[in-house]
């Protein structure tokens, strides 16, 4: 019976994280990537390790389970952040139907070196096109 | 906060000798953890007969942790079918939210939530810590539903942790 539980976990820790492996190719923008990888990290991992722990069902696997869990939990939202945050300022450019409104309105200023040479709105394919 | 870890501790220390003394716990690791989640609840408890405090601070953070598990779960399946269904249903969009929570611990917790939910990831703090851009896959409901979604659920929970 137990086993089956943990298996159930495992295995549906592996599709979300499968899942988020077709997600990385799929869609069509840095910062998509970004915020559908963060997520098979913590939920794919997260169910593995439930798994895991239901699965050897001794006091010390499940102190070691639940501490992984946390410090990734801790940890993978600001690696996220930051990475995001870099690219940022870089000008890593937005897929074309990303709606700036917000975002431009917020940096819009004359001397705010991001704002000027920043490619908005234009799709890496646009851009090798105009090379 | 100290209270909380102190009673951390004890519980720790109480599962240690009960895990050690009996054998009804030594045959399964989640029993343990269960001793040590009530015994934990139950050292509050006691905690709060001096302060009433310590009892709906628990009980807040438990609903805050459970409000999240459950956006999790139904953010991850969305994206999910996201993935899996052909063709492109993307609208995304940088979204300002203005920020209500003044202390840096607090900003962390939501920027550090939005960006586990999937489909939403937050990209920057504006300098004066008033406003978060938040970039997100789904913007074909409106910002204001958007901005609302997020002060009503994570932000006012939080707050309301705080406020106490």
């Amino acid at each position: 019976m137990i086993n089956i539980v943990a298996a159930i976990f495992i295995l549906s820790g592996i599709a979300f994280m499968m899942i988020a492996a077709i997600g990385i190719i799929r869609f069509p923008d840095f910062y998509i990537r970004m915020s559908v990888v963060t997520k098979a990290s913590t939920i794919g991992l997260g169910l593995l390790l439930t798994g895991v722990g239901i699965y050897f069902n001794t006091l010390e696997t499940i102190i070691k389970t639940i501490s992984i869990s946390l410090f990734i939990v801790l940890s993978s939202p600001i690696s996220a952040h930051v990475i995001a945050k870099a690219a940022s300022l870089v000008r890593v450019p937005f897929w074309n139907k990303t709606n700036l409104d917000d975002y431009i309105e917020a940096k819009e200023t004359p001397d705010d070196p991001r704002y000027v040479e920043h490619n908005y709105g234009s799709s890496s394919k646009e851009k090798s096109k105009k090379i | 906060m100290w209270v909380y870890l102190i009673n951390i501790i004890l519980a720790g220390a109480i599962t240690k000798i009960l895990h050690e003394e009996s054998g009804f716990f030594q045959k399964s690791g989640l029993l343990s953890l269960a001793l040590f989640v009530v015994s934990f609840i139950l050292l509050c408890v006691i905690a709060g007969i001096f302060r009433k405090k310590y009892i709906t601070q628990i009980y807040l953070s438990s609903g805050l942790f459970l409000f999240f598990l459950k956006e999790l779960v139904v953010a991850n399946l969305k994206v999910s079918y996201e993935v899996l269904s052909p063709g492109s249903n993307l609208h995304p969009a940088v979204i300002t939210v203005p920020l209500d929570l003044s202390t840096d611990l607090e900003i962390m917790l939501l920027a550090n939530m939005i960006t586990l939910t999937p489909g939403t990831l937050s990209l920057d703090v504006s300098e004066d810590k008033k406003k978060l851009y938040v970039h997100t896959l789904y913007s074909d409901e409106s910002r204001e539903v958007f901005r609302k979604n997020i002060k009503q659920g994570f932000e006012k929970k939080i707050l309301a942790i705080n406020q106490l």
